[in-house]
């Protein structure tokens, strides 16, 4: 196992005095430990040393290479020379000599000055590099797929402007094919962190941000929102969906049009009736997947997130697992679920204080109209 | 009034303890006011920082909801900032930087009084948001426009913050005023700049940065105040505003306002490491150059806390560089701290512990931001953990174990007796350990992709077991900090015996008694060197030590002063006289700020601009009492 072998090393050298020994290994030993990163750090779905995209594989191999190795020289450096003070020169009891009264000494702090110069250096110039590698501009790329992604309180709303669909919660993406996003926010600052697969760009209302990378790998990938925006911060998740082409393409072909109506008669139907009429649900969602690019973005913005297609869904309210049991409490009882959300101020406490919250059978009609948009 | 109880009491009589902290303008009383304000604060928002790590110790907890948890950490942040690491310096400006440059008081006694006031009410405004149930909740940093529409943050709780911090900010702003002129203008004889105690100079450093930095501040908070009351649109997108110009506003401020919390802090590590080393700082010159040069620097970095925010690569790449010239200085200052202990006799008293674990935390803290200077990392480690990390190495590790440094240190100038070495013994080694146990997982879970402001997360993010370790270290911290308490109630037991110079120190503070005489130095010394005292106690190789060593010996020939102020004023000496001024117009001040809240709720509206009207009133009339008062005693003893 990686652990041990920093143990292994620590035992090689060259004994002092026991505890004195004992105290300067074991800054060494931890980090040992910690650089070959087991079990402390990776592995996890947000983790940024597991880059599943090449933007954030190039922030780690950075990250690694020079930054960690240069950050190890500087700590074994000051946590050495500071516990050799500590131990070497520590008073002696009765002890009352003055020492040497030594003021200063110009050669050493012009070369104080210089290491830490050298080792920014160091860091600074791959650094620059990288900042204008990673800011390309997205122009260039013709083979790039372009989505526009939309910040609100507290979900991410995404639009594909070449094929005219939208979509909220999953960004559905390609692998080895660059993205381009452009990233802006319906009401305040948010920030979009696919920490496996980029770094992050902020959402700010009134400017458009980009940012451009390739995914490297299929899969479902973990996003967050990474600016405090509000009571609900913490519940403003997304998923990439990174697939192939040709998965890709089916996706799109089956979002060009909305899902077909539930069969008359059926539960779904019931659900659907009650979506668009007195449950109020249309007023906010829209299930048409598409929409006019040509038409200016805040003239087709709906308040509450497009749901279309979605049984397709990873999650819903932003953060749930979008399973039956979920969607039936989000309905339910959105003000324990997602307290502070529009659902939840605007749709459930004003239907609780008229009295008309939706009962049981309603909210089993709606959850079986939304699970059949598939 | 007031004139009445000057009489009185130079008659012999003792006005009432609580008139006498209400209208005292000694800057050592007015330090101690200082210093036990800021550490019930620490205290409490480090309570509020208890409550977070309950939430967080475990995924899906439902002990704080998400509006609670956002108010708790605004107020943490808001409070720790402002209301204990910028007072508990200002404590220490107070109780050291005169009696280290040989001065009997400030510059402007009162406007040092004004300033602790108005940092009081300000702050107590700004706590008082708790008890309406409205607490700021938009971050310390308050991002437009969140914070600057009543849309996002309805409710009258941005109001407490961005009025309170104006009133905290004008606090700043006269204190810092204060400190610039008493430090120029008041130094002993013979004190040159380059003799002054390199705190002093750290201090004198701060002061011009607060008069730099605040006005963007200030700025900020106006406009915030005219988007919020009177529909102004500087923030809002919608009609042509721009939110990300308060980030500019904040960070021209918020970057150079980090330096103003840790350049005291450094310059009392460059104290204690010399007393306790018997050696002077090596390279004394350099420090305070270095000192000089991040001061400089940091109105060139505020960019760095924004490199997600779209600027573009170039000035990301600009500010990224700036940003990694200010690691230079602070390595210089590193360096030049181990090679002060490097050759020494080195005694580890409390203080010296303290200060050690500074210099190493300030390296932990210190290779993390030259990590966030890094664009492309900071592109991942931007709000999230990791940043706290880093931020929190530096504000508990060098800002508040620095401060904690100066109270074991200045202990005896503040009240004659020394702490206790075993129980602050154990304060250091739980407060080292709790830290770097709190802090350092933050590190993991950072790179694991948590972000900061969270007020819960699932549990298939897996970030759940270091938080967990997160909260226990929290705890451990928090109750590191009872032993401090403790300590002192044990140490104010004892008779206060502590002698003039209990560390064989260096500066001048150490020549009078401890705790000083209201008047401080009943003849202003005359200084030979940096370190002066030192000089006139064992010469440098240059100076050799007076013969008769008149400092030491004038305290043997003076009685003690258990009451300092109330004996005989030596010949010639003037004091300041109390003043109940600065406190009204403080309260003034304060009026209008909640005046202004007031007038921003429903139900309360139609009294807020009366109340304004109301603390203007005061603040006017206050001003033109001020103004007419006699300034000094003497004055006043002749015409009685």
């Amino acid at each position: 196992m990686c652990c041990g072998e920093g143990a292994e090393r620590v035992k090689d050298m060259r004994p002092i005095s026991g505890w004195r020994r004992w105290m300067s290994v074991l800054p060494l030993a931890g980090l040992a430990w910690l650089s070959s990163g087991c079990g402390v750090i990776g592995g996890k779905i947000a983790s940024t040393s597991d880059p599943a995209g090449d933007q954030a594989r190039h922030i780690w191999d950075l990250f690694m290479v020079p930054v960690w190795w240069l950050t190890v020289a500087v700590f074994i450096l000051v946590t050495g020379w500071l516990l050799v003070n500590i131990f070497r020169f520590r008073r002696k009891p009765g002890d009352t000599r003055i020492p040497p009264q030594v003021h200063g000494h110009p050669r050493l702090e012009i070369a104080w000055t210089l290491i830490p110069a050298v080792i920014l250096a160091l860091i600074a110039i791959p650094s620059t590099r990288l900042i204008f590698q990673l800011n390309r501009n997205p122009g260039a790329d013709t083979n790039a797929l372009r989505v526009q992604v939309i910040g609100h309180q507290w979900w991410w709303e995404f639009r594909y402007p070449e094929y005219g669909i939208v979509t909220a919660g999953d960004l559905h993406l390609v692998v080895d094919r660059p993205v381009v996003l452009t990233i802006t926010s319906q009401d305040v600052i948010h920030s979009f962190w696919p920490p496996r697969l980029a770094g992050k760009v902020d959402a700010v209302p009134g400017r458009e941000n980009t940012m451009v990378f390739t995914p490297e790998e299929t899969g479902v990938f973990y996003g967050q929102c990474a600016e405090l925006c509000g009571a609900q911060h913490a519940h403003m998740q997304f998923r990439v969906v990174v697939q192939t082409q040709q998965e890709f393409d089916a996706w799109v072909q089956k979002h060009r049009q909305p899902a077909p109506d539930p069969a008359p008669g059926t539960l779904a139907a019931t659900g659907k009736e009650l979506f668009e009429g007195p449950a109020g649900c249309a007023g906010c969602h829209s299930v048409n997947p598409t929409y006019d690019p040509s038409t200016p973005i805040n003239k087709t913005l709906m308040v509450g997130p497009n749901l279309a297609y979605f049984a397709e869904r990873q999650t819903l309210a932003a953060f749930l697992p979008n399973t039956v049991e979920n969607l039936h409490q989000w309905i339910a009882n959105t003000e324990q679920v997602k307290p502070y959300s529009i659902m939840a101020e605007k749709w459930w406490k004003i239907r609780a204080q008229q009295n008309q919250l939706l009962t049981d059978e309603q909210v089993n009609a709606i959850v079986e109209y939304l699970r059949s948009q598939q | 009034m007031a004139e009445a109880a000057i009489r009185l009491e130079q008659a012999g009589y003792r006005r009432s303890a609580l008139v006498e902290w209400l209208t005292t303008v000694d800057h050592k009383k007015i330090g101690i006011l200082y210093y036990w304000t800021s550490i019930v604060y620490l205290l409490l928002a480090g309570f509020l920082a208890l409550l977070m790590r309950i939430q967080l110790a475990q995924p899906d907890m439902h002990f704080l909801g998400p509006k609670t948890y956002n108010e708790v950490m605004t107020m943490h942040g808001t409070m720790m900032i402002f209301a204990v690491a910028m007072p508990l310096n200002a404590a220490f400006f107070n109780i050291a930087v005169p009696l280290m440059i040989g001065a009997r008081d400030v510059a402007f006694p009162r406007l040092n009084a004004f300033s602790y006031w108005s940092f009081l009410f300000g702050s107590l405004l700004m706590w008082s948001s708790f008890l309406f149930g409205h607490a700021p909740d938009a971050g310390w940093f308050g991002y437009a426009n969140l914070s600057s529409s009543r849309l996002y943050s309805a409710g009258p709780g941005l109001d407490f913050w961005d009025l309170g911090l104006q009133v905290l900010g004008i606090s700043s702003i006269a204190g810092a005023l204060n400190f610039f002129v008493t430090i120029v203008n008041m130094r002993a004889p013979g004190m040159s700049l380059m003799r002054m105690p390199v705190y002093v100079w750290m201090v004198l450093i701060t002061a011009i940065l607060i008069l730099l930095a605040f006005p963007s501040l200030t700025v900020g908070l106006f406009m915030i105040m005219f988007d919020r009351y009177f529909n102004t649109n500087f923030f809002n997108p919608l009609h042509g505003g721009d939110p990300v110009i308060w980030q500019h506003l904040f960070w021209i401020f918020g970057h150079p306002e980090v330096y103003i919390l840790v350049l005291p802090p450094m310059g009392i590590i460059s104290e204690v490491l010399p007393t306790f080393s018997r050696k002077p700082l090596f390279g004394a010159p350099f420090v305070i150059f270095a000192g000089i040069a991040i001061a400089f620097l940091s109105f060139f970095v505020w960019a760095h806390h924004m490199f997600t925010v779209g600027l573009g690569p170039v000035p990301n790449a600009l500010f990224a560089a700036s940003t990694m010239l200010i690691g230079i200085p602070t390595g210089v200052k590193v360096f030049n701290w181990l090679a002060t202990m490097w050759g020494g006799s080195l005694d580890f008293k409390t203080p010296m512990k303290f200060a050690s674990a500074a210099v190493w935390m300030l390296m932990m803290g210190g290779v993390t931001g030259v990590m966030h200077a890094t664009v492309p990392l900071d592109y991942q480690q931007q709000d999230s953990y990791f940043v706290v990390a880093h931020f929190h190495y530096v504000i508990f590790g060098v800002i508040v174990s620095g401060l904690l440094a100066g109270t074991y240190y200045w202990f005896p100038k503040m009240y004659g007796r020394l702490l206790d070495e075993r129980l602050g013994t154990w304060h250091f080694w739980l407060t080292f350990i709790g830290t770097n146990l709190t802090f350092f997982p933050m590190h993991f879970v950072g790179l694991d992709g948590m972000p900061r402001r969270y007020f819960t997360y699932s549990a298939e993010t897996g970030w759940g077991t270091w938080n967990l370790v997160i909260t226990i270290g929290a705890f451990i911290l928090g109750l590191a900090q009872v032993l401090l308490l403790i300590n002192v109630v044990k140490t104010m037991r004892q008779p206060a015996t502590a002698p003039a110079d209990p560390w064989d120190g260096r500066t001048l503070e150490w020549t009078i008694p401890s705790p000083p005489p209201a008047y401080n130095f009943a003849v202003i010394p005359t200084v030979r060197g940096r370190d002066a005292y030192w000089i006139e106690k064992y010469g440098d190789g240059h100076h050799v030590p007076a013969a008769t060593d008149t400092t030491q010996r004038r305290e043997v020939h003076e009685p003690r002063h258990d009451n300092p102020g109330h004996g005989p004023l030596p010949p010639g000496v003037h004091l300041p006289k109390p003043s109940w001024w600065p406190l009204i117009v403080s309260a003034g001040l304060t009026a209008m700020a909640a005046g202004m809240i007031m007038h921003g709720t429903e139900t309360l509206g139609p009294l807020g601009f009366p109340i304004v009207g109301l603390g203007a009133f005061v603040v006017f009339f206050g001003l033109l009492g001020w103004h007419f008062e006699p300034a000094i005693e003497h004055e006043e003893a002749h015409v009685a």
